[in-house]
């Protein structure tokens, strides 16, 4: 057993989608903590429609699907975050709105081209054999700039998150710091939803963050532990996608629901023993 | 010499001429309550004290004092309530202007956290999860954040909203120490008028316009602080 599972190391399709899935879920959980925290959580499953939007119409036309989807969900990022803080329309309905627009287009667009086939069924529930070295590379570089961007403004974001207001007031850019938030979202959702797919990759975002609150009490703490927690998770939904023959991306998202389970009943547990 | 000087001032927030006309200055040490009805632009102008919000006339006059050296203590809101952070975490906060562009705490600004957590009395909390704390807990640490960015002007937005009435005189007694001692000026907006009123030194009575500005004895007596204060007595802490 053990022996198989090292052996899938040498796939590989399978070391290309370890490697941008780890690092992809690394940035989707520190960046959750923060967007869980802002009730910003949808934001995550809006940008991951767009992308589906952007990948099907970049499969028609023949375009790279990264370089495509990359600027336009960094775009819907900007007018989701200019939608629900200021706008009309409040930033959950904002989301619904742009969630189910893309998914039409995405939809109308691939049946106009090669049919709803298996493209499609690949963009939803993701696929882990679509990862060519190109992928790899840019998608490497973009998490490292992720990971970089967030260790450096760590104190920023802390205090943009907790209260936006007096941030403000101390001479913080607030807007400035939402936007480098909505724009490494829309990153790390391009790079992981091919393999995650569009409806699964707002799990990564979610789950590691709401899993660790659940125990842990401190921002900082918070935040190691749902990097740990993501990438663990990400590992065992991979090898467990292999050792059940399920979809990578769903197990993925399972592994995180099982880990989430156990992290809330430890966390009661805790909090009862110290009363 | 005044601390913050205010003329002329007119603010249009929202479409609404929210302020118009607005003078007052206050000195060194003086403890400033401003109150009104919902909508008197109380909030627009704090946000154009904090520089959140631009005047379409007039002008605010800091002595060598920049908008960003202001204390602000903003209403809490619900995200607040229960977020996972420790005390600590959340004063440091206020002290990312002194820090400069690292991205990691010095050691001498973790050093004036402690302080001003001390000076609220709330050190013994530095290590407990901000979100678990009691409500008039929470207010400390919020007005201990907020003098890591000030030594002199600290702007107090509804402090006392939620607490209860024992935690409320707690914090006003805080809050004038605060004034005495360290001789920090105190701007508060209160809804909780008649006991923020005998706290403070000075009113602004805001209806758009002002309705009175002057020493506190002076508004009690005057025919709008008689309307607006009713003729009930105070119940709570008082300066006493």
């Amino acid at each position: 057993m053990l022996e198989e599972l090292i052996g899938l190391l040498s796939l590989t399709f399978f070391r290309r989608a370890l490697i941008v899935g780890i690092l992809v879920s690394l940035s989707a959980a520190l960046l959750g903590v923060s967007l869980v925290l802002k009730r910003y959580s949808m934001i995550g499953d809006g940008l991951s429609h767009v992308g589906f939007c952007t990948l099907s119409i970049a499969a028609v036309m023949n375009w790279a699907p990264l370089y495509f989807s990359i600027p336009i969900v960094v775009l819907a990022a900007f007018l989701l975050l200019r939608l629900s803080e200021n706008g009309k329309i409040k930033g959950d309905a904002a989301t619904a709105l742009i969630t189910t627009s893309s998914l039409a287009i995405g939809v109308i667009v691939t049946s106009l081209g090669s049919g709803m086939t298996t493209d499609v069924n690949n963009y939803m529930f993701g696929s882990i054999l679509i990862m060519s070295e190109s992928d790899v590379t840019l998608s490497v570089i973009l998490s490292v700039a992720v990971l970089t961007l967030f260790v450096l403004f760590y104190n920023k974001l802390l205090a943009v998150t907790f209260d936006e207001s007096f941030a403000k007031a101390t001479g913080i850019k607030a807007g400035l710091y939402n936007m480098l938030l909505a724009i490494l979202t829309a990153l790390t959702i391009v790079l992981g939803m091919r393999m995650m797919g569009t409806l699964l990759i707002s799990g990564l975002i979610v789950f590691p963050a709401l899993t660790s609150m659940g125990v842990f009490k401190k921002f900082k703490s918070v935040i190691i532990c749902s990097a740990i927690v993501s990438v663990i998770c990400f590992i065992i939904g991979m090898f467990g996608s292999y050792i059940f023959s399920t979809p990578a991306g769903a197990s993925v998202v399972v592994a995180n629901l099982i880990t989430f389970v156990v992290f809330r009943i430890v966390g009661t547990i805790c909090a009862k023993i110290k009363k | 010499m005044a601390v913050v000087s205010v003329k002329n001032l007119c603010v249009v927030y929202d479409g609404f001429e929210a302020i118009q006309d607005l003078s007052f200055s206050l000195e060194d040490g003086d403890y400033l309550c401003v109150v009104g009805e919902n909508g008197s632009g109380k909030s627009t102008l704090i946000k154009t004290l904090l520089g959140l919000v631009k005047q379409n006339s007039g002008e605010i006059i800091y002595d060598n004092l920049k908008s960003a050296q202001i204390g602000y203590m903003p209403q809490q809101t619900a995200i607040q309530r229960d977020f996972p952070a420790s005390v600590m975490e959340v004063v440091l906060t206020g002290c990312l202007k002194l820090n400069g562009r690292l991205p990691f705490f010095k050691k001498s600004v973790k050093e004036l956290a402690k302080k001003n957590l001390e000076k609220v009395g709330a050190l013994a909390l530095a290590d407990k999860c901000y979100g678990e704390l009691s409500g008039g807990q929470q207010q400390r640490v919020l007005l201990a954040r907020a003098l890591c960015s000030t030594e002199k002007l600290l702007i107090l937005d509804e402090p006392v909203a939620n607490l209860d009435p024992k935690a409320t005189n707690e914090l006003y007694d805080l809050i004038l120490k605060l004034n005495k001692e360290q001789k920090i000026t105190v701007i508060m907006v209160s809804h909780d008028i008649r006991c923020a009123v005998l706290q403070a030194s000075k009113v602004l009575h805001l209806d758009k316009t002002p309705v009175f500005f002057g020493t506190t004895s002076d508004y009690i007596n005057s025919p709008e602080g008689r309307k607006f204060l009713g003729h009930e007595h105070c119940l709570c802490g008082g300066e006493s």
